[in-house]
């Protein structure tokens, strides 16, 4: 890496962003108040829409703003106030075999950034002003044309769901 | 822009879920950190179509997006059905099946 490309403000950017979703996405895992982890967890999803529009997909960045900080947050906020007894700090979050999980994802995470770092290197992405916009436009021929038949399966899911959550979570 | 940078971070989003699904109690923090996981999918997803130029990565995106809102909606409801039968929702409880 050349250092003169450190000093893109893409790549400040990026280091900025990512840093903030790292330790958001720790932060989710390891604090001890539901209702933070949640809100931890609204960093990183609105770090991922920032990193979204850094790959000039702003159509998802927005996409992911709304559904995902929008929607599915205030979910978890409900279910997190429907099934919880206190508000506060809880002690026993974690399962009693933790200890496990630490080497299996630091192996993971091992095994994954040592193939992409052999396989990708320091290959570039193509700079910003010379990469093709995505319009609106191209994406929606994209989705309603060679897309169609997941569109309808995408659709059918989601009516299930819609159906499924309220029969399940209906008292009778 | 490296491409690596993008997937490190989707690796190191990913390893950090899997954590969260193997080491939380909690359902809904379990639920929590399966969303890390599918984050951590779309940035490879969006990452490979702007190396690519090609659109078809943020369709997937879009896909990956809506499955999701759909797998929290029926979670927190199975969630909050067996937090209405057991009082708990803690997931080491859940032992019925256990061989």
């Amino acid at each position: 890496m050349v250092a003169a490309d450190l000093l893109v403000a893409q790549n400040i950017g990026f280091g900025v962003i990512a840093l903030l979703m790292i330790v958001g996405a720790l932060r989710v895992v390891t604090v001890k108040n539901v209702v933070h982890a949640a809100l931890w967890l609204v960093i990183v999803l609105s770090g991922a829409a920032a990193q979204y529009l850094l790959l000039s997909a702003e159509f998802v960045a927005v996409t992911q703003v709304l559904v995902y900080v929008g929607a599915v947050m205030v979910l978890f906020l409900f279910g997190t106030m429907l099934t919880r007894a206190k508000i506060g700090a809880e002690a026993d979050l974690d399962n009693k075999n933790w200890g496990i999980a630490v080497p299996v994802s630091l192996v993971l995470l091992g095994v994954t950034s040592w193939v992409l770092i052999d396989g990708f290197g320091d290959e570039r992405l193509p700079a910003p002003d010379e990469a093709a916009p995505v319009p609106v436009q191209v994406l929606s021929d994209d989705i309603f044309g060679p897309y169609l038949v997941p569109f309808w399966a995408i659709s059918f899911v989601l009516l299930v769901a819609i159906i499924g959550a309220i029969v399940l979570a209906r008292k009778d | 822009m490296l491409t690596v940078q993008f997937l490190l971070l989707s690796a190191i989003l990913f390893a950090i879920g899997v954590y969260g699904v193997l080491a939380r109690k909690n359902a809904v923090m379990v639920l929590m950190s399966i969303e890390l996981i599918l984050n951590a999918v779309n940035l490879n997803l969006i990452a490979f179509a702007y190396r690519l130029q090609s659109i078809d990565g943020n369709t997937f995106a879009l896909y990956v997006i809506a499955i999701a809102a759909a797998e929290v909606g029926v979670g927190l409801a199975m969630v909050l059905l067996i937090f209405r039968n057991r009082r708990s929702i803690a997931l080491d409880e859940l032992s019925e099946m256990k061989g």
